[in-house]
């Protein structure tokens, strides 16, 4: 069983979670994600490793509650084992040749970007990090980012945080200020990381995308997490989860992706009665 | 005296019109009478053709003369010699082209029901007490089998009787690859499926869910850092195939292999899963093969108006024929001579049609086989809000891209001779890895096989 070690809340709606899972923590590598069941009855979700210790044998994970099962997970406490646990899944971050990046993170795809400019700091590459979420509250990692970064800026919708604006203002700002970067690596928001890489296709910047679609075995066989890039399906779960943001079709993605809204919608209802509306 | 009936004895069935709305078995089993009865259609051929049918070769007249005479613990005894898993295979095998398709009694008329009675031989085992389990004796040898479906469980279910430590490595978190997220449970119920997998791990088998081979561990460090001296790969038939035509990837279409893992492993049909499915009002579902009428079968019984669309005639259906035969009682609507074209949408991308071309087909060709060719214009839509994608699969490269050494086809199946070893020393492979979508029984067969040269690898070693 896969013991909860530690468990953290990062603000009203993400929590980070350490799990003891030495066979995934001997592998992972930042850009790859795990699958996970709270319980025998419950379903499967993916999640990017958001930290990993071999030695201990743990991993990291960072989520927002979306939906029953991570409105579950979060009633888990440390001490509570989770029933299932697998990975290291997917392809990691490719990082060969590097010399100088912009990594974009939005809301709580920011867990996901983080260990990925950290990966790459170690590595000696230059990061430039951008992180954007709605207001003061909701912001995470900062510390962790601006440790992993020679450039860091805070982006918030309301300017409750860092600058007024979107990431794509501040990635536009210091594209024209003349940075020269080899990479953007955006993790966020479908509707973000379309932007992002609308924004650098005009500037010609490689850019690379972090998809996290509805999956359910993580290995191939389903095809659920499949997308178009460059006019060819491919499988996030195999093929990815990072792909060239220029090829990828958003827009798709998007609607793929809100496939089983009212279901969730409904399962996150009747796991709080909080969340009831009044009759 | 034979029994010279010239049909087999029915088996009991649900009534389709009422099966069609439950997820319980179709096939309810042979009584111990009408088993008995069956029996004694058998002519006790000397030369056995059924038995040259069998993948795994039981010896079925020897079987079935023990069932004639009422000697169930007897008839268990011969087909386990050869099969792993009775109360699977009688359940899914096509035995019209095995078995029964070699029987002498199916020249004049129908052939003994033979798949019919390994099921109630197994049945009547399984309903036994069960009796208390001797382990064998370890030969102090460790083997790995990657993949729990039918070929890892018949070569483990070999290997540990011969006395070896055998560890089982599963990517989901239930064992039983295919047989528990792929075949629904109204055809096998999964608790027999779980059933046979206790029966394996009493004898020692040890089962590692959650382990993905390729990502968590590698078969090299398998074999080097964790002291398994011989491993087989069955890890099955791979990723879904889709079509390449526009709407694909709409909300609403599936590939066989997800719409079916979300019914059968994750439950989706009960009320209370935590896993959604939407089968619509009307589903099309895209193939003729076994998976492609269970993923009819199991829309059906979710409420949607089902049409199968098949780019051949009824004749060249490749799914077994009692399936056939089940998913058209069951009110399942089939276009044959129909090739889909395009997937159309609704404004909020979700599918609101299939587009599709008549067929015709041609002059059978060199090999004896007509080909359907399109028909110009010849175009129609058929309304749906769901499309399912049943027309196979190709291999998961992800074995093959973390094992040094181990060569593939061209199409990406595991190169593997009659005995299941690969291009790599120690490493064996078998079922559906290797051959591309098959059967059980014949994963099966490919398993059991793999389980005795990896016997002689290591006792030679």
């Amino acid at each position: 069983m896969f013991e909860i070690l530690e468990k953290k809340s990062l603000n009203p709606t993400v929590t980070l979670m350490k799990i003891y899972a030495p066979r995934v923590a001997k592998k992972a590598e930042p850009g790859q994600f795990i699958i996970l069941r709270t319980d025998s009855e419950g379903e499967r979700i993916p999640l990017t490793v958001a930290d990993y210790d071999r030695e201990k044998g743990t991993i990291t994970i960072i989520f927002q509650i979306v939906g029953g099962t991570t409105e579950k997970l979060n009633h888990m406490n440390e001490g509570d084992c989770l029933q299932d646990f697998v990975g290291p899944l997917g392809r990691p971050t490719e990082t060969e040749g590097l010399k100088k990046v912009a990594v974009v993170g939005g809301g709580v795809g920011c867990a996901i970007a983080y260990p990925v400019a950290k990966k790459l700091h170690e590595l000696g590459v230059e990061v430039h990090s951008i992180v954007g979420f709605r207001n003061k509250d909701l912001v995470i990692l900062e510390d962790e980012f601006r440790a992993a970064s020679s450039k860091f800026v805070l982006m918030s919708d309301d300017g409750t945080a860092g600058e007024k604006g979107l990431v794509t203002d501040a990635l536009k700002k210091l594209i024209e200020s003349g940075e020269k970067y080899d990479r953007v690596i955006t993790i966020g928001p479908l509707i973000m990381m379309k932007f992002v890489c609308r924004l650098t296709k005009e500037y010609e910047i490689p850019t690379v995308a972090s998809m996290n679609p509805i999956m359910i075995d993580g290995t191939g066989m389903c095809g659920g997490c499949r997308l178009t890039v460059g006019g060819e399906t491919k499988f996030a779960c195999v093929d990815g989860p990072e792909f060239d943001g220029h090829l990828i079709d958003f827009d798709e993605a998007m609607a793929r992706g809100a496939m089983y809204k009212p279901f969730e919608r409904r399962a996150h209802e009747e796991a709080c009665n909080l969340f009831k509306e009044v009759k | 005296m034979a029994n010279m009936s010239l049909k087999k004895n029915e088996m009991p069935v649900q009534a389709p019109d009422v099966r069609n709305k439950n997820f319980s078995e179709v096939a309810l089993g042979y009584t111990e009478e009408q088993a008995i009865d069956e029996a004694k259609r058998c002519l006790n051929c000397k030369n056995k053709p059924c038995t040259t049918g069998c993948p795994v070769q039981i010896d079925i007249p020897a079987f079935i003369a023990k069932v004639a005479e009422g000697d169930f613990a007897g008839a268990y005894d011969v087909i386990t010699k050869s099969s792993s898993l009775p109360a699977v295979c009688g359940r899914v095998c096509p035995q019209e082209n095995q078995c029964e398709g070699k029987c002498v009694r199916g020249i004049k008329g129908e052939p003994v029901a033979i798949g019919r009675l390994e099921r109630f031989v197994a049945d009547w085992h399984n309903a036994q007490p069960e009796a208390p389990v001797q382990k064998p004796a370890s030969n102090g040898h460790k083997v790995a089998i990657i993949g729990s479906g039918p070929s890892g469980l018949a070569c483990a279910g070999d290997l540990i009787k011969k006395g070896y430590d055998v560890t089982i490595f599963e990517a989901l978190h239930v064992a039983g690859g295919v047989l528990s997220y792929g075949i629904p449970e109204f055809r096998l119920p999964k608790a027999i499926v779980q059933k046979e997998i206790e029966g394996l791990k009493a004898l020692g088998v040890k089962v590692e869910t959650n382990t993905v081979v390729g990502r968590t561990v590698s078969v090299d460090e398998l074999m080097k850092e964790e002291g398994f001296e011989s491993v087989f790969i069955g890890s099955g038939a791979g990723l879904p195939r889709f079509m390449n035509i526009p709407g694909e990837n709409l909300s609403g279409v599936y590939s066989a292999n997800e719409f079916l893992t979300r019914i059968n492993l994750m439950k989706a049909y009960k009320e209370d899963s935590a896993t959604p499915i939407k089968a619509g009002k009307s589903a099309v579902i895209v193939g003729g093969g076994n998976v492609a009428m269970d993923a009819a079968r199991c829309a059906k019984r979710l409420g949607a108006d089902v049409t199968i669309v098949y780019r051949r005639t009824e004749k060249e259906l490749p799914a077994r024929a009692e399936e056939v035969e089940h998913a058209m009682e069951e009110g399942i609507n089939f276009k044959f001579l129909t090739n889909p074209t395009e997937i159309t949408a609704t404004e909020d991308g979700w599918v609101k049609g299939v587009v599709c071309q008549q067929m015709e087909l041609s002059e059978p060709d060199a090999s004896g086989r007509a080909k359907p060719v399109p028909i110009d214009g010849a175009f129609f839509e058929i309304e749906a809000d769901c499309v399912i994608m049943s027309i196979g699969t190709s291999p998961n490269p992800l074995i093959k891209a973390t094992t040094a050494g181990l060569d593939t086809q061209k199409w990406g199946g595991i190169i593997a001779d009659e005995d299941g070893l690969t291009s790599k020393e120690g490493v064996y492979a078998g079922g559906d890895a290797v051959t591309g979508a098959a059967t059980v029984i014949l994963a099966m067969g490919a398993g059991k096989k793999a389980a005795a040269a990896m016997d002689e690898y290591i006792q030679n070693k």
